[in-house]
């Protein structure tokens, strides 16, 4: 697909997370936004799945660490045939399988792991993936992470042990928009120097826009092709990117918009493509 | 009934060493996971056994867990030990989310449990694993009597359970009386021995200690039964009632805060189907300390003597 096509599937997958929680009336809007992108290049470019058999056993795995963006990823998975696009109204209503985070419990299709409590997910990939070394199988495990999360010293525990053993299957995300709940990053925690901080840990880093699909598409393919190292790309995203009214806002980290503005909002959108 | 005797002291740990071998040659899918103490868990003998299905992840629990967790995702069968105060409290909301809340067949190893690690103190002693770990959905919590017991006891969680599941075992060389004949059937109380005047429902390396007591109250003409409770959860609720009813009055022994222990669970029981007279032996809501095991169980009310005067005193309240 060419970055144009990606482009447009992006933008219906941000129009469907704003639909999603202006009916559910809470919700995470910021960060699900800013990862559009990267959700659309992973599911629509770098994967290798098969919606329609969820539990195909030779599949990439997807780790969402960061459970709070999961309109991002029922969005993604509703547009790529996992489930009906219709579902993604139910997302935090009694009786859904699409809880506020996303859950096993609910079975439903492409939720590989239950996750929400942040600064476990890497932990998980990396079982995953030693699964995977014991396996002998070539499947790649993708970890998203948030900039925010790698404040939880077990985050680290993950880290150093992925490169230990070698782990270049192990592909962590990391969102890196700079916002969390009480504020800016470097105000609640510093994380810099993160580049630093990841390759002291043995991983091979890779920097890109995480809302360029040029750059996007480039900084998967270095990932794939690693040798021995884990591999993490911090990929650099604006919170709430498509909606300019609200982009870079990190009060819009834990919000869901009304009705109204999720129709300015879904305006907004559709005025850029002109 | 069967008169159990001690078959030679041995340390609970290395049942639990000998049961993940045992199960571990049987299942290719047994994959074990070392956090710095693999020999003080007893797991050292699946490492030289099995060195290619032994990974050490270091002084970090809380990744253990997780990496449990995407092992069990990808249908292997996790095993995970160290002492219970790091295994099921510094990992708790682990377990909680990426173990019980995804229900993974994944089985962890709480050792050191209990006053009895000796000179190593509080720090190190285990009091309120049980406590903390009994109130997660999907757990299944077993404490095993002894050596022989724990080796079956974790048998039984890889090859019947499909669940999460924290074994709970001592650090002591302590009576290894259990036959190895005798079926572990998780979720059974095991009756050890007979009588109607009253029951004394324990738990772990303390089972020896009541048997004892029993044997002593059984020569002053009173009939105790004695409750092996292996299974912390689910309960065997209807062998508690039972006792209940037949017998009257009820005597929890545990080395544990009682507090969210086993007189917690057994009074949830008894309370909502036949109260009962009941007395609790265990940790009393405090820390443990430094000194020989043998010292510490004495100070801390933990023997056969302590059960048999608790016995009588309840026995006592039961008749008037």
């Amino acid at each position: 697909m060419t970055p144009s096509q990606l482009r447009i599937i992006a933008d219906n997958i941000r129009i469907d997370i704003i639909k999603s929680l202006a009916a559910a009336g809470s919700g995470h809007l910021g960060g699900s936004l800013g990862l559009a992108d990267v959700f659309t290049q992973l599911y629509f470019q770098t994967l290798k799945h098969r919606p329609a058999e969820p539990n195909w056993s030779d599949r990439d795995r997807v780790i969402l660490s960061i459970g709070h963006v999961a309109p991002v990823l029922y969005a993604t998975l509703a547009h790529s045939l996992y489930f009906p696009i219709e579902e993604l109204l139910t997302l935090r209503k009694l009786n859904s399988r699409l809880q506020g985070h996303p859950s096993r419990e609910t079975a439903l299709p492409g939720v590989e792991v239950s996750s929400g409590s942040l600064g476990q997910g890497l932990s998980v990939a990396v079982g995953m993936t030693l699964a995977a070394q014991i396996d002998k199988m070539d499947y790649r495990i993708f970890c998203i992470m948030g900039d925010g999360e790698l404040q939880e010293g077990s985050c680290w525990e993950a880290a150093m042990s992925a490169s230990h053993y070698n782990m270049k299957q192990l592909i962590a995300i990391v969102d890196r928009n700079y916002c969390q709940i009480d504020g800016n990053t470097n105000d609640v925690m510093e994380l810099e120097p993160l580049i630093d901080k990841w390759k002291a840990f043995g991983w091979n880093v890779i920097q890109c826009n995480g809302n360029d699909f040029d750059e996007l598409g480039m900084a998967f393919t270095k990932a794939i092709s690693s040798i021995k190292k884990p591999n993490v790309i911090i990929a650099n995203t604006i919170m709430g990117k498509g909606v300019k009214s609200i982009e870079g806002n990190y009060h819009w980290h834990g919000k869901a918009p009304t009705l109204l503005e999720a129709d300015n909002f879904i305006r907004q959108i559709l005025s850029s493509q002109l | 009934m069967t008169h159990y005797i001690n078959k030679g002291n041995k340390a609970p740990k290395t049942g639990f060493g000998e049961g993940v071998l045992e199960a571990g040659w049987r299942n290719d899918n047994v994959i074990v996971l070392g956090a710095d103490i693999t020999t003080s868990v007893g797991l050292n003998l699946f490492k030289e056994t099995y060195p290619q299905r032994f990974f050490s992840f270091g002084i970090a629990e809380q990744n253990c867990i997780g990496v449990a967790a995407g092992l069990a995702l990808s249908d292997k069968i996790p095993v995970f030990s160290t002492y219970g105060v790091f295994a099921a409290l510094r990992t708790t909301d682990q377990i909680r989310v990426s173990l019980c809340y995804n229900n993974l067949h994944s089985v962890i190893g709480g050792a050191h449990a209990g006053v009895s690690v000796g000179p190593d103190g509080a720090t190190h002693q285990a009091l309120e694993d049980i406590a903390v770990l009994r109130s997660l959905p999907n757990i299944t919590i077993l404490s095993p009597c002894d050596a022989t017991q724990t080796k079956f006891a974790v048998i039984a969680a890889i090859e019947q359970l499909n669940s999460p599941v924290y074994i709970r075992f001592g650090r002591e060389a302590v009576p290894d009386f259990t036959l190895e004949t005798t079926k572990f059937d998780i979720g059974k109380a095991q009756e050890l021995h007979s009588g109607n005047d009253l029951c004394i429902v324990a738990t772990g390396n303390m089972v020896w200690e009541a048997l004892q007591s029993a044997h002593q109250l059984k020569e002053n003409g009173i009939n105790a039964r004695v409750l092996n409770i292996h299974t912390l959860k689910p309960l065997d609720e209807k062998a508690i009632i039972k006792a209940a009813v037949q017998t009257g009055a009820i005597l929890t022994v545990e080395e544990h805060q009682v507090f969210g222990g086993l007189g917690s669970i057994i009074a949830e029981i008894v309370v909502q189907h036949h109260p009962v007279p009941m007395e609790f032996i265990g940790v009393m809501d405090c820390f443990g300390e430094s000194g020989q095991p043998s010292e510490l169980m004495q100070k801390y009310g933990l023997t056969s003597k302590h059960i048999e005067e608790k016995a009588i005193h309840l026995l006592k309240r039961k008749l008037t």
